[in-house]
């Protein structure tokens, strides 16, 4: 045990002095990611909340002609301006970019109006420009609306069921819906959340084998007194404790990030606190010593640092193969899917994400099976170890 | 006192030790000479337990390599081929992370460091992180840390490898004070030179096995040549790799 400890304590103040290790686990993968992720997400918030709710300014050149009209606009945020334009005048506004679109009242509106026959109005637009292509079909909806709505009207004082008008209804069926975009949002969060934890302990893990055989270190430490089991422990221990540092700068990172991000305007109710963030670390701890036990055996097996990068770079696919399995099937949290290392960390941290109940079998599946594993792969990575061939 | 007892290693289909058999005394400075690929460092790699033979035994001061590896290793201390140290530890942190792996305390490993520094004259680098370290402070840093636990038998593979002459001489001397101490050393070498001017004992192997053995004039008069270098070659039937 003291071993074990004095191996821990060396491996940890190394890397420390590591600056590549460093950087890797404690820089790159908890700003980076986080910061990419906030970027993405408040653009894609961003654009897919601005035309539905910007407020768009319509001119209108004989207002007064049409007062019940302009009031129906005003009711779904459209500022009226007033202008007072003839038709040359539009045309030319319109033209020269100065109004993005033109509402004309025709003089005659009002009297068409009152004898049940189509009045005009006139919306000057220039369809070439397509920036504002997205405020001219709102005007136009707007503008049906309205029109539907008065013959609605007028039918039911004739006595006749407004249904008639609607022989045909259309649903849009969207399938992104805010839920399901968050899913997938959520399960990019806790990915990427895996994926930097694993990064952090990378380079201690190629050290631990790879790196000690290239230095020509690893012979003299075979040398000493201890159980070789207990040379790997220790080394996987300080591993271990880098991929927590780096989980933790993480999750801080995004519980910080996403503060700033505003997802609930994507209909998402994320609630990541300084409690949630604590939650969702200790929920990733287990999959920390199997994680550091996965990196470590299959370092041993490389022959150079180089080559265990590469294996490496593959081994942090891994626990993202669940997840995109959990993503293209739609899988839901079964007690089943809870015995999947990472892909039971995924479900509860999402459940954790938006305020979901979570069932204490559910929990204890996913500590006790991933704690397991974890437990194994040390084993065999204690008795990787023990292999002649480990010399290289 | 090591004793290596008709060691046998393969790799693959190659056979490294077909048959090795030695004594090195304590108190003695006992060379394993031979050609490159003649087995000398896998015989040292069985000898500090870091591989373990097919057939035969080697002990240390009496301790089974085999049966009691760990116990066995408390009593040697070794400096493999081409040893690397932590480029990222100072030169005294590298010492003394293999003390408080042989299980010294720290008041106890941070006294033998110093002692060490002090021997092998380290002191300018002794704190300095030894990433931009010489060969010559590479090697006594490993040298160092082979001794933190005062083993009473030193095993040391080609231990002048890239080594300049100072740090060459500085070693013989360091060696010879071991011996007079009454350590048993051991170690392996391709550079007749070095056997000569150092050792008590040699153990020339080749082709895997032990070819003669005895003190270099034995081995002068055991051939009938005058000199060692033409001794060797007789004895292992060529001169092929030698320097």
């Amino acid at each position: 045990m003291r071993a074990i400890l004095s191996v821990f304590r060396k491996e940890f103040r190394e890397n420390l002095r590591d600056r590549r290790t460093l950087i890797s686990a404690l820089v790159f993968g908890p700003l980076f990611g986080p910061l990419l992720f906030g970027a993405a997400l408040s653009l894609s918030i961003e654009r897919g909340t601005s035309e539905a709710d910007k407020q768009v300014t319509l001119a209108v050149a004989h207002a007064e002609r049409a007062p019940n009209l302009l009031t129906h606009l005003r009711q779904y945020r459209v500022k009226v301006e007033s202008v007072a334009y003839d038709d040359a005048a539009a045309r030319e506004a319109v033209k020269e970019h100065r109004k993005h679109l033109v509402l004309m009242v025709t003089d005659d509106f009002s009297s068409r109006f009152q004898a049940s026959q189509p009045a005009q109005l006139l919306l000057y637009v220039d369809s070439s420009d397509a920036n504002n292509s997205k405020e001219v079909s709102r005007i136009r909806t707007l503008l049906n609306q309205y029109g539907s709505l008065l013959a609605r009207l007028r039918v039911m004082t004739r006595g006749i069921d407004p249904l008639v008008l609607s022989p045909i209804v259309i649903h849009d069926v969207d399938v992104s819906t805010p839920a399901s975009r968050s899913v997938l949002t959520l399960g990019t969060l806790s990915y990427l959340m895996l994926l930097t934890m694993l990064m952090g302990g990378m380079y201690l893990a190629i050290d631990a084998t790879a790196g000690e055989r290239e230095r020509g270190s690893l012979e003299p430490l075979l040398t000493v007194p201890v159980r070789r089991e207990h040379l790997i422990y220790g080394k996987i221990l300080a591993t271990c404790a880098f991929m927590t540092l780096s989980l933790s700068l993480t999750v801080s990172a995004f519980a910080t990030v996403l503060q700033f991000a505003g997802l609930e305007r994507f209909g998402m109710s994320v609630n990541f606190g300084p409690s949630v963030a604590l939650a969702v670390i200790v929920l990733c701890l287990p999959l920390v010593p199997l994680g550091a036990a996965l990196m470590t055996i299959v370092a041993a097996f490389t022959r150079s640092y180089r080559e265990a990068q590469t294996y490496l770079g593959l081994v942090l696919l891994v626990p993202t193969l669940p997840l995109v399995f959990a993503s293209v099937l739609g899988l839901r949290p079964t007690a089943g899917l809870m015995t999947v290392p990472s892909l039971s960390q995924h479900f509860l941290i999402t459940s954790l994400l938006r305020d979901e109940p979570i069932p204490g079998s559910f929990l204890a599946l996913s500590v006790g099976v991933t704690l397991a594993v974890g437990a194994v792969l040390v084993f065999i990575a204690g008795r990787l170890y023990h292999r002649e061939a480990l010399l290289g | 006192m090591i004793e290596a007892n008709n060691l046998q290693k393969h790799f693959g289909r190659v056979t490294a030790v077909r048959d090795v058999s030695f004594r090195a005394e304590d108190g003695r400075i006992t060379g394993l000479l031979g050609p490159n690929g003649a087995g000398k460092s896998t015989t040292l790699r069985i000898l500090y337990t870091v591989i373990a033979p097919e057939t035969g035994d080697a002990s240390i001061d009496g301790i089974s390599v085999v049966g009691q590896p760990l116990e066995a290793r408390r009593r040697m201390g070794v400096l493999p081929h081409n040893a690397g140290i932590y480029p990222h530890l100072s030169a005294r942190e590298n010492i003394s992370y293999f003390g408080a792996l042989h299980g010294l305390g720290r008041k106890e490993r941070e006294s033998r460091t110093v002692e060490l520094i002090s021997l092998l004259e380290m002191e300018e680098f002794a704190d300095r992180t030894a990433k931009g370290f010489s060969q010559g402070q590479r090697v006594k840093t490993a040298l160092a840390r082979a001794l933190i636990h005062r083993p009473r038998n030193v095993l040391l593979d080609e231990p002048t490898n890239g080594l300049d002459v100072m740090a060459v001489r500085g070693l013989r001397r360091l060696l010879a004070r071991l011996r007079d101490e009454g350590h048993c050393v051991l170690f392996s070498s391709h550079v007749m030179q070095e056997v000569g001017a150092l050792c008590d004992d040699v153990v020339v192997i080749a082709h895997g096995t032990v070819v003669a053995s005895g003190t270099p004039q034995e081995l002068r008069t055991q051939t009938g040549e005058d000199n060692l270098e033409d001794a060797f070659v007789r004895l292992i039937g060529t001169g092929e790799g030698l320097s």
